[in-house]
């Protein structure tokens, strides 16, 4: 390992951070319906979860050699390209993070590294037609499939299972959620943690630490399953509440529809060599569930945002990636504003966070009358509280809105 | 540009029929423990439909482990 030089460190740092945030933003995905339909406790599900990703990340290499063997040519690319990308790529997953969005990680990864490419090496790098053929004919195609196969798989859990309920019934379908949850999070950690895997090979082998073709050496295997399921473990709270109540209100069955038809698109086309992405497909499915029960409402406004995000994410990745990696190509000193200016604005974003908390305390509420005024609310309730406040907006009105929302922390960070 | 409506297709079709044919299961394994939850409770026994039910969960099991094995050799 020697000549480890510093650029290098600083893209394996940043590609961990990376797989970091892509744990949890992508938590919601295999746990959302679990959690929303209480088959799981938040933090019992998340840490499920982690433990899934965990054992994921170690159980094949496949995916983590696609992308350091072929995808990109090796000979070509310089780590402060793959810098610049991942630079991208995690703001944009802090952004949707920020506004409770669920966005594909991937897309998010892809887009940063076409922006990093463009920026370094010129428009005819990218080649437009892999671009839709690959990203954006599957982001179009995974929430269809997957919502038409919750929906109708939703639709019949209803008639036939009419004569279904009583304890039995409940147990049984907490059972089949966890159970497809599981294997969507084990899936996930397979898929995404070598992801990172691949990245960090190949930068190693941009930088010439380990020899091109070779397989990714252990410590990064062990590193980004470590950094994937620490994030997932974290839970991104916003994205939750967002897929399991801002989308519609899911019962069991849903939930459990919902779960198994994401399952079964993302291993099914994966398997068939049609990759399509998790968020995607969770989304999709969500929404199908929310179709297929009788009387069951699909926000539309939520999901129209939702879409929107997924639209942006590849160029705003893109855009974001390309001006790292010209600021970058200054000279080393670049780099370091670059460096800097990516820990700055994610301290922003999560100070921005802290005004609104979003945790396994309240993911289950509704998103709907969000604001000042739920926290408002919340720090009255509790009697001992209350009476703090009161007394505060009776003396002094001015600073009781930024007064308010501190007596509201302490039982949120106390369940 | 050449996109791959067949592998497009079987993702749909494979997608649809697995997802509905468990889910069917499902529900349906369920109801036999329901059954059998009103037949205790009225004292009567309901083997056909446990032992239905099992069946049923017994197949789901299966298409997890299939599942599980797919993830671990994903070429």
């Amino acid at each position: 390992m020697e000549n480890f030089s510093l650029i290098l460190a600083i893209v394996v740092i940043t590609a961990l951070a990376f797989d970091f945030t892509n744990g949890f933003h992508d938590t919601a995905n295999a746990m959302a319906t679990t959690i929303s339909t209480g088959a799981l406790k938040p933090k019992v599900a998340v840490a499920m979860s982690a433990a899934l990703n965990l054992v994921g990340a170690f159980l094949s290499v496949e995916v983590a050699n696609t992308i350091s063997k072929g995808l990109v040519d090796e000979n070509g690319i310089r780590p402060e390209v793959i810098f610049a990308a991942l630079v991208g790529a995690i703001l944009w997953n802090l952004l949707t993070w920020l506004v409770g969005l669920p966005s594909s990680s991937s897309h998010a990864l892809m887009g940063g590294l076409i922006g990093a490419t463009i920026a370094s090496a010129g428009m005819g790098a990218v080649h437009g037609d892999v671009l839709v053929t690959k990203v954006l004919i599957p982001a179009l195609a995974a929430p269809i499939v997957a919502g038409v196969a919750a929906m109708f798989a939703t639709r019949l859990s209803y008639t036939l299972g009419k004569k279904a309920d009583g304890k039995a019934a409940e147990k049984g379908y907490r059972a089949g959620q966890i159970a497809s949850a599981g294997l969507v999070s084990l899936a996930h950690g397979t898929n995404d943690a070598q992801k990172t895997m691949g990245i960090i090979t190949l930068a190693l082998v941009a930088g010439g630490v380990v020899a091109p073709d070779s397989d990714p050496p252990t410590w990064v295997i062990l590193s980004a399953g470590l950094a994937i399921a620490l994030g997932t473990w974290l839970g991104g709270w916003r994205i939750i509440r967002t897929m399991g109540k801002g989308l519609t209100e899911l019962q069991p069955q849903q939930g459990f529809a919902a779960q198994t038809s994401a399952a079964t698109v993302i291993l099914a086309s994966s398997h068939l060599g049609f990759s399509l992405s998790t968020t995607h497909s969770v989304s999709g499915s969500v929404m199908g569930a929310g179709l297929g029960r009788k009387g069951g409402v699909v926000r539309w406004s939520t999901a129209t945002r939702m879409l929107v995000a997924w639209c942006l994410t590849l160029p705003a990745a893109a855009l974001v990636g390309a001006l790292a990696e010209s600021v970058t190509n200054l000279g080393d000193w670049g780099t370091a504003v670059v460096a800097v200016f990516l820990i700055a604005s994610s301290a922003a974003i999560w100070k921005l966070s802290r005004r609104e908390v979003v945790d396994a305390s309240n993911v289950n509420e509704p998103e709907e009358p969000a604001g000042v005024v739920t926290t408002a609310i919340a720090a009255v309730t509790p009697p001992p509280a209350g009476t703090v406040t009161e007394d505060l907006t009776a003396t002094i009105p001015a600073p009781a809105t930024t007064a308010s929302p501190d007596p509201a922390t302490p039982p949120a960070a106390a369940v | 540009m050449k996109i791959d409506w067949a592998a497009l297709g079987s993702v749909f079709g494979v997608s649809l029929a697995v997802t509905v044919g468990l889910v069917t299961l499902f529900t349906l394994g369920i109801m036999g423990l329901s059954r059998r939850e009103r037949a205790v409770a009225q004292g009567n026994s309901a083997t056909l439909a446990v032992t239905g039910a099992y069946v049923c969960f017994a197949a789901c099991a299966a298409a997890v482990a299939y599942g599980i094995s797919l993830i671990m050799t994903k070429a």
